[in-house]
Formats: structure tokens, sequence, C-alpha cells
């Protein structure tokens, strides 16, 4: 059988999704990390890092009862958007967010501590607020850790497999990603299309990992310059 | 400090206490005195899960067998058999995959049976304003319906009768899109139960389960909808439990076996 595009696309195009948004999401929370002095914070660190330790399945069970139509929030979202959240796309991308949340922040979190206190504190003596002093300061000074975290979070995404099974249904163009086609043929012994698609998924992450390293690695260079 | 004395005071406090009460439990298994007690591991049809429960037990104290029970998609175990996954006895959904099995010298043809008939169903929650019962395959035509859960005809059983039944009863492409595959017959199930699809194929041998009483109402897809599900078991021969294996395989024979199958929505072939 041929390589199913229409898989590879929905695969790219998830992960982008989901990167894109842990961008927005991911960089306030992990400067909150960074910066904040409170004294629970470690809770919150906990919280964020708990998918990585636990099973995926977990989270693929929860969306699909805790937030299927026989629960309050459930109900509360097919009122909202007239379709449950297993099954679509918006499931995929919720769970994917979740699911890939600490490879986001964490990274973002380190780099943001990493940066000098001193040129944080003079920009502030500058007059310029929080703000500007992130993006003046912080961020070009964090542009690896930035980087690492997206590049983290696609890889991650692009990777999932366990969450996809669960709640995705197998619809073709809307949850058939990359990895439960892969299973399919295996399962129905197609192993000569189980390579082609490994493969060429195997070269696919490749390229985009080695192009977004040696841009890490020109954005250090150019840092140390 | 003084809040991580207190912290780390309270850990080592709810630690003991799981430690404590975990402690009765570890003594109970206390290890049974050694026995020659085979243990057989069987790999079974997802439809099989409540009868080959019910089957298993009652070998184990009549033989004092240990039965490991595998569910799955027919064709995924197949797929695992078939690159050397330690089963004794596979119990397929249908006759084409011990078949298949059988041909590839992995599983052994003289001990191919057709131990029972599979049966489909479409199901819908107890609470749903459907009605297949009375109506039958048109509910699938309600708007209601957004979602329709069969098991992925790639690999499994029922997908495939559940995919011949909606060609049968000319739906199939005005439902194909909103089609959702469980991985087997058990996910397509769960699918519906969960009520995040509306109506779901599943085997009536899951709607009979007792844990399944009271919760949906479900029509009987007619047996002239799709070929019949036949399904059979083998041996493996790789197996190192050989007699062991085939003596399972002549209790699955038995009358007592064909009431339970019978109770839990097989029908028994035609002798």
């Amino acid at each position: 059988m041929a390589i199913d595009w229409q898989a590879f696309r929905l695969t790219l195009q998830l992960a982008a999704v989901v990167t894109v948004t842990l961008l927005i999401l991911g960089l306030p929370l992990a400067y909150w990390i960074a910066f904040s002095g409170w004294r629970w914070k470690f809770l919150v660190e906990a919280v964020v890092a708990l998918p990585i330790v636990l099973p995926p399945t977990i989270l693929g069970f929860y969306v699909l009862v805790a937030l299927g139509p026989h629960s309050p929030l459930g109900r509360w979202w097919i009122s909202l958007t007239g379709h449950t959240l297993a099954f679509t796309f918006t499931g995929l991308v919720i769970g994917s967010i979740l699911y890939s949340l600490p490879f986001a922040v964490q990274p973002f979190a380190a780099s943001f501590a990493g940066v000098d206190r001193k040129l944080i504190a003079a920009s502030a003596t500058l007059g310029a607020s929080p703000l500007r002093t992130f993006f003046r300061v912080i961020a070009p000074l964090s542009v690896s850790g930035l980087i690492t975290g997206a590049a983290l979070t696609f890889a991650h995404t692009m990777g999932e497999f366990g969450v996809v099974l669960m709640v995705g249904g197998n619809i073709p163009g809307v949850t058939r990603t990359v990895s439960i086609d892969i299973f399919d043929r295996v399962q129905a012994s197609d192993y000569a299309g189980a390579n082609q698609t490994a493969l060429s998924l195997l070269a696919l992450s490749f390229t985009l990992l080695a192009i977004v390293y040696g841009l890490n690695r020109k954005a250090w260079l150019l840092g140390k310059a | 400090m003084k809040f991580w004395k207190t912290f780390v005071g309270a850990l080592l406090v709810a630690s003991f206490l799981l430690i404590s009460s975990a402690g009765p439990a570890q003594e109970q298994t206390a290890p049974a005195p050694e026995t020659l007690k085979t243990e057989l591991t069987v790999a079974a049809a997802a439809d099989l899960s409540s009868a080959l429960k019910e089957i298993a037990g009652n070998y184990e104290k009549k033989t004092g067998v240990t039965i490991k029970l595998s569910l799955g998609a027919s064709g995924a175990l197949t797929q695992q058999i078939q690159n050397g996954a330690p089963f004794d006895v596979f119990f397929s959904a249908d006759m084409d995959y011990p078949r298949q099995l059988i041909a590839a010298g992995v599983a052994d043809g003289a001990s191919l049976y057709e131990y029972a008939i599979g049966e489909l169903v479409m199901w819908v929650p107890a609470n749903s304003l459907l009605d297949p019962e009375h109506k039958g395959m048109i509910v699938l035509l309600d708007p209601s319906v957004k979602k329709i859960a069969i098991a992925n005809p790639q690999h499994a059983p029922y997908g495939r009768a559940a995919v011949a039944a909606l060609k049968h009863a000319g739906l199939y492409d005005q439902v194909s899109d909103r089609l959702v595959l469980g991985e087997n017959i058990s996910q397509a199930a769960q699918f519906a139960e969960s009520g995040n699809a509306q109506v779901g194929f599943v085997a009536l041998a899951h709607v009979v389960a007792p844990e399944m009483q009271g919760k949906g109402k479900y029509w009987k897809i007619p047996a002239d909808f799709y070929p019949a599900l036949a399904q059979g078991v083998v041996t493996i021969t790789l197996s190192p439990h050989q007699k062991e294996a085939a003596a399972f395989v002549e209790y699955i024979k038995t009358k007592e076996t064909g009431k339970l199958l019978q109770k839990y929505g097989f029908t028994l072939p035609p002798i």
C-alpha cells in the first residue's frame, strides 16, 4: 500500500498547532515559574511535570469519560461546540497540549532562570516595563531554550500515540495520525507499508530536528559574538 | 525551615501509613506451595471477554490448570502469534485468522475447531431517543447520530461484519464519514457506552454481559446482512504445553461450555 500522505499532513498540522499554542500559553507560565517567589510554586511545577510521568492512557481515559457527554463538563463543551471532544481534531489538540506541556515549559523556564539577574535589574532601572524587559532582554538571551522547547513540543506531538489511539477513533484526515496509520498497517500484516511510512517519518523527523538544532547552534554563536 | 520540617514529617507519616496498610495484603500473597500446576496463556478475541473468563474459571477449578487471558482484536493477536508471542491457544473471532496461522505453520491444523458463531448487534445507550429495537438500521440516518462506532475492519472480524451489514442495508455511503473505529470490538463498545458515539456496532456477547445489563437497547442485525461470524480455536505449535492446550480445546467442545457460550450470546455451530 502507498504512503498515506493525508496522515502526514494531519500529523504535521497537529504538531504545528500544538507548538504555537504552547508557545503562547507556555511563555507566561514559564516566566512565572522562573521568577515567582511564591512559597507553593513547587506544587505548580509538579503539576506541569505530571505528563512526563503519567501514561497517556490516563489522559485518554479522562478525555473520553470525564469530558464525554455523561459528565457536566462534557455536556458544557457539547453545548458550546455541538460535538464531543473525542473523535475531533480539537480533542487531539487539547490532549496534546496537556501531554506536551512540560516539554515546552521546562526548557523555557530553565533558560529564563539562567538569564543574569543583573541585566534584568538594569533594564528595570533604565525604566523598561517588565514586558519590554521580557522581549528585549530575557527572550533574546533565552533563544536557545525557546527553540529547544518548541522543537521538543513539536517532536513529542509528532510521536504521540496513546492518547490518539484512545480518543481519536481513527478517522482519515481528522484523527488518523501517522503513528496510528503505522500501528494499523502492522496489525493488518502490511509490513511493507508500515516500513515505508515509518522510514518516511524517521527521515522527516530527523530533518526537522537537524534544522532546529542547526538554527539553535547559530543562535548560540550569535549570542556569543 | 520550619515549613520543610513539617512537610517532610507529613510525608514520612503518609508513607508509613501506606506501608502499614499494604502490609497484611503482602502476607496474604505468600507463595503457594510448589505444585505441578500448569499455566496456559490464551489469546482470545475481545468478544469472548466475559464468556471465556467464566469458562476459564470453571476449568481452573476442575483441573488446577491456570488460564491467563490476553484479549484483543483477532487480527492483532494473529500478528503477535506470527511473530512468536508465547501463547498456547488462540480463540479467533473468525475462521480465517486461525487458517492463516495454520498455513504459516504456527498453529496446529488438526486442532482447529469452530466453537461458536458470534452475533452482531446495533447498540444505543438506554437513555437514547433512538429506537433501534423497532426501527432497525434506519435510525443511523437520524440527525442526532453524529458518530457511529465500529471495530476496525482492517483487523477485527466484527468490524468487517459491521461494514458488510451497512453495505447490505444500503447505508454505508451515507454514514461512512461518521464512522469511528475502535481497535477491537471492546473499544467500539466503549466508544458507544461512554456516549462519545451515539450508536455502536458491537458483539451480542458484549451487550448480554452482566455488567452491561440495563445500560442500553439493541437490535440484532439479521443473519443474512453479513457473512456468519464463525469463530475458530487452534493450539499454537510453539507452545511447550501441547497436551494441556489440546485438553483445554477438548473442554471447549463439552456441552457444559457450549451452554455457557450460549448464555453469553453466542450461537453454537450445527454439528
